[in-house]
């Protein structure tokens, strides 16, 4: 029975994992960018919340009506201003440049906040749960992850088949060249992408720092969870990174049962198992 | 005499360090199918290119409407008036038939052209709208190039080799419903492989030869020997 | 008019006269030279090897690697568990430790060349992790906390302190030289040729016959057993080990990735200037903290933004320069 739960467990965590996922997903499907100082970017999102909670007192989740906007708003501006002057055919420069950010950002949040690490509280919401079957709880917390993680990806899939932002993503991914000719102006394309990539993610810091501490440093952490959820799930399609995520939160769950020094080591083993076994994912859309 | 659309003046432009058009100039009255041939590498495609702002390395002038475009942005570009039917077609491969064209369609201008407009023009495209793109047969992906350029109603179109890669019959069919296409006062620059379909479609011909103009006129006013020679330059 | 082809300009014979004479004065240094001087220096030859290593991954073969680390840590525990398991001169550990870890990287490349471009450094850092994680599970090694080398065995590298200093210090000059001689060899050899045409085109390089997944994996496996090698170096110097030093991002790959990045990619003379601006920094700026390595983040992105080439290939392009020449030139004669 505790296999059981810890895979039940797993299953609701791999919500989360999804939401670090979605963006970097959504980016690389739109740029071919894959953005190292994601994970950092999910961490300061968090570290924004905790400002605001403590500045005005509003409640955890509600201090996404203000994360939210500002992470939008210096999404599209990091694109403007650094990304889109190094985007093009060569991978090294976006890479590096995106290094340096993360760089950047873990001193930068090191210097503002130190080494200490904080959490975000939501009450009855964060403990409160219910039993499933016996031995199984459910936490209300991590089902309203797994529910949000669905919304965000369903609301990605939607702006990008059925709208015509995603009409427009989709051309200039295809051909940014040709894309100009309908008269977009790519340069704009990608900063919108990327503020809807900050969007989500900072619904994953916010969620990500409710349900666990968080400091400095666990940005390339979490990137690194977020990129075996995508590989995992397939190159190119959303509903495969949540997959994706949901089978690396199994995986650590599991592992964690057999040694809790083992929770992340058994994800990372699951991970090369694909990558050994199935290269192109669970549900591969795209090359890479 | 009317103010011409276009005027090319001292056209230059560069892949890289490489110099494609050598000075290239001439101009093009509203209503007038210009026909542009020379053998591959000439610089006829760099020359539509140019003009619709793709290829961005470029010395000269380009009048247009009266005003220089030539250090204009392809989406501004655009908006003036001007469509490009690129070489290979190159439709988005992760759109469907419709959304191609309501992409071209995406810059509004007035004019006759509308969804239902193109699906009268190439019923078999209404058929197909919801099939993506690149499951079509190389004639009917033409027509879509053709179509998404038509979408946003521009005063100027620019043709680049529309029979490449096509059968034949099907590039007779397609010349076949090019008058309904200019037909509309529309100003077009036809870059064709095959000299007498582009002869016989345009009142007027540019002949290129490594990045310059060899030979210009009127077709009928032009012997065979004449173009040959302006074509392959000897 | 008679026009010459040849290797090497003025300034590149210049360059290598002055080299060889720097170097033997630097290999005199543990005479005219206090401990702090040799460590001062042996680092920067550890980090110009590591930074001459990473660029011949990265700048000619395209392979950007995130996860060299798990080379210098899998290096370094080679070393500790020989010597602390099996009583062996760490010395002649060092050898074993980069075998080791060529061999190791050919499992590791068979797994990891399954991703491209950025997706493949973040799978080398997955694999790095993996390292890390394993071998904090070991106990005999002493786990998550780290272990150190018994006093016996760290006499065996030499019994008087000068002489045990020296001959790390002289293993670690031999590495940086090491490294640089063999990408410069590499490259002026026909996998260079090979190497060069990938980096400046892979399509092309691929419609004319090249291998490209062959020479990945043989320079891949050669980095991988040199890094380890100085990992091994690393175990010899601190004489202490953990998974968490052994496997540090920040110490293996965030200073190299800047000291190339600031340097110049592609280019052999890169990674000397890029050292040399790191330790005039570090020398200056340490005392920042965390501010001074914002202040490098910062460098690498401006460099990236306004000379992707790095001051090297700034400067060179400039001026034409090329010290370690690996193409060729053409004189005219008259």
């Amino acid at each position: 029975m505790e296999w059981m739960n810890a895979i039940v467990q797993g299953v609701l965590v791999g919500g989360l994992y999804a939401l670090f996922a979605a963006g970097l997903s959504l980016i690389f499907g739109v740029m071919r960018l894959v953005n190292i100082a994601h994970g950092d970017l999910i961490v300061a999102a968090a570290y924004l919340a905790w400002v605001i909670i403590n500045a005005t007192g509003l409640p955890a989740l509600a201090s996404l009506v203000l994360v939210l906007p500002i992470a939008a708003a210096a999404g599209y501006l990091l694109q403007l201003a650094i990304f889109n002057r190094v985007l093009g055919k060569d991978i090294l420069p976006p890479l590096l440049v995106s290094f340096g950010l993360s760089v950047i950002l873990q001193n930068g949040l090191l210097v503002m906040f130190t080494v200490d690490s904080h959490k975000l509280h939501a009450g009855a919401l964060e403990t409160g749960s219910f039993e499933l079957m016996p031995g199984i709880d459910i936490g209300y917390f991590p089902l309203l992850t797994f529910a949000t993680a669905i919304a965000a990806i369903l609301g990605l899939q939607v702006m990008f088949y059925h709208t015509a932002l995603g009409r427009a993503f989709r051309a200039t991914s295809d051909d940014a060249e040709i894309a100009l000719l309908m008269g977009l102006d790519t340069r704009k394309i990608y900063a919108t992408a990327m503020a809807i990539c900050m969007a989500v993610v900072a619904l994953a810091g916010v969620f990500l720092a409710i349900r666990s501490n968080f400091d400095p440093f666990m940005g390339p952490g979490r990137l690194i969870f977020g990129f075996e959820a995508v590989i995992i799930g397939g190159l190119g399609n959303l509903w495969g990174t949540l997959v994706g995520g949901v089978a690396l939160g199994v995986a650590q769950g599991l592992g964690a049962e057999i040694d809790p020094g083992w929770q992340v080591l058994a994800g990372h083993l699951a991970f090369l198992a694909m990558l050994a076994l199935r290269p192109r994912g669970l549900f591969p859309r795209m090359a890479g | 005499m009317t103010e011409p659309l276009l005027t090319v003046e001292g056209l230059e432009a560069y892949y890289g360090d490489a110099r494609a058009l050598h000075g290239v100039s001439f101009s093009l009255e509203p209503g007038q199918t210009l026909a542009l041939i020379g053998s591959n590498g000439a610089g006829k495609s760099t020359l539509l290119k140019s003009i619709c702002g793709l290829v961005t390395q470029k010395r000269g002038r380009i009048v247009y409407r009266g005003a220089d475009i030539a250090g204009q942005a392809a989406n501004a570009i655009v908006t003036r008036g001007i469509a490009l039917v690129p070489e290979g077609r190159r439709l988005f491969p992760s759109l469907t038939v419709e959304e191609n064209l309501q992409l071209g369609g995406k810059v509004r201008r007035p004019g006759p052209w509308s969804l239902a407009a193109i699906y009268e023009l190439f019923p078999v495209l209404r058929e197909r709208r919801r099939q993506l793109a690149p499951l079509l047969s190389g004639g009917q992906q033409q027509m879509v190039a053709i179509g998404r350029a038509l979408m946003s109603n521009p005063d100027l179109i620019l043709l680049d080799e529309l029979s490449l890669g096509l059968a034949p019959v099907v590039i007779r069919d397609i010349y076949d419903l090019l008058p309904r296409i200019v037909g509309n006062g529309l100003t077009a620059i036809l870059v064709e492989q095959d000299v007498t379909r582009a002869l016989n479609s345009a009142s007027r011909f540019l002949c290129m030869q490594e990045g310059r103009v060899a030979l210009a006129g009127e077709p009928a006013a032009h012997s065979r020997e004449d173009i040959t020679r302006a074509y392959f330059g000897t | 008019m008679n026009d010459t082809i040849s290797r090497f300009s003025r300034a590149a014979y210049i360059a290598m006269v002055a080299f060889a004479l720097i170097v033997a004065a630097l290999v005199a240094a543990p005479w005219w030279g206090s401990v702090a001087t040799e460590r001062l220096i042996g680092e920067f030859m550890v980090y110009l090897a590591l930074a001459t290593l990473w660029n011949l991954l990265a700048g000619y073969a395209g392979l950007v690697s995130v996860g060299q680390q798990a080379f210098v840590g899998f290096g370094a525990y080679v070393v500790f568990s020989l010597a602390l398991l099996a009583g062996w001169n760490p010395l002649f550990a060092v050898p074993v430790a980069g075998l080791t870890c060529a061999l190791l990287a050919i499992p590791v490349a068979r797994l990891v060349f399954r991703l491209q471009g950025a997706y493949f450094a973040i799978g080398t850092w997955v694999v790095a992790e993996v390292f890390r994680l394993v071998f904090a599970q070991v106990s005999a090694l002493g786990g998550g906390s780290g272990k150190s080398m018994p006093a016996g065995v760290v006499k065996l590298i030499a019994e008087s302190k000068f002489w045990r200093e020296a001959t790390i210090y002289w293993l670690a000059l031999a590495l940086g030289v090491g490294a640089l001689a063999i990408a410069y060899g590499l490259l002026r050899s026909r996998l260079g040729l090979a190497l060069t045409a990938i980096r400046d085109s892979e399509t092309a390089s691929v419609s004319l016959g090249i291998r490209i997944e062959r020479v990945k994996l043989a320079v891949y496996v050669l980095v991988a057993g040199f890094t380890g090698m100085i990992g091994a170096l690393f175990a010899l110097q601190k004489i202490r080990i953990s998974p968490d030093a052994a496997f540090s991002v920040n110490d293996w790959t965030a200073i190299v990735i800047f000291i190339v990045v600031i340097g110049g990619i592609g280019a052999l003379e890169g990674p000397i200037v890029g050292a040399i601006v790191y330790f005039l920094l570090r020398e200056f700026l340490a005392d920042l903290g965390s501010i001074y390595l914002l202040i490098l983040g910062a460098l690498g992105i401006v460099m990236m933004l306004a000379a992707p080439k790095g001051v090297w290939g700034f400067v060179a392009g400039r001026y034409g320069l090329s010290l370690f020449p690996t193409g060729y030139r053409v004189q005219s004669g008259r």
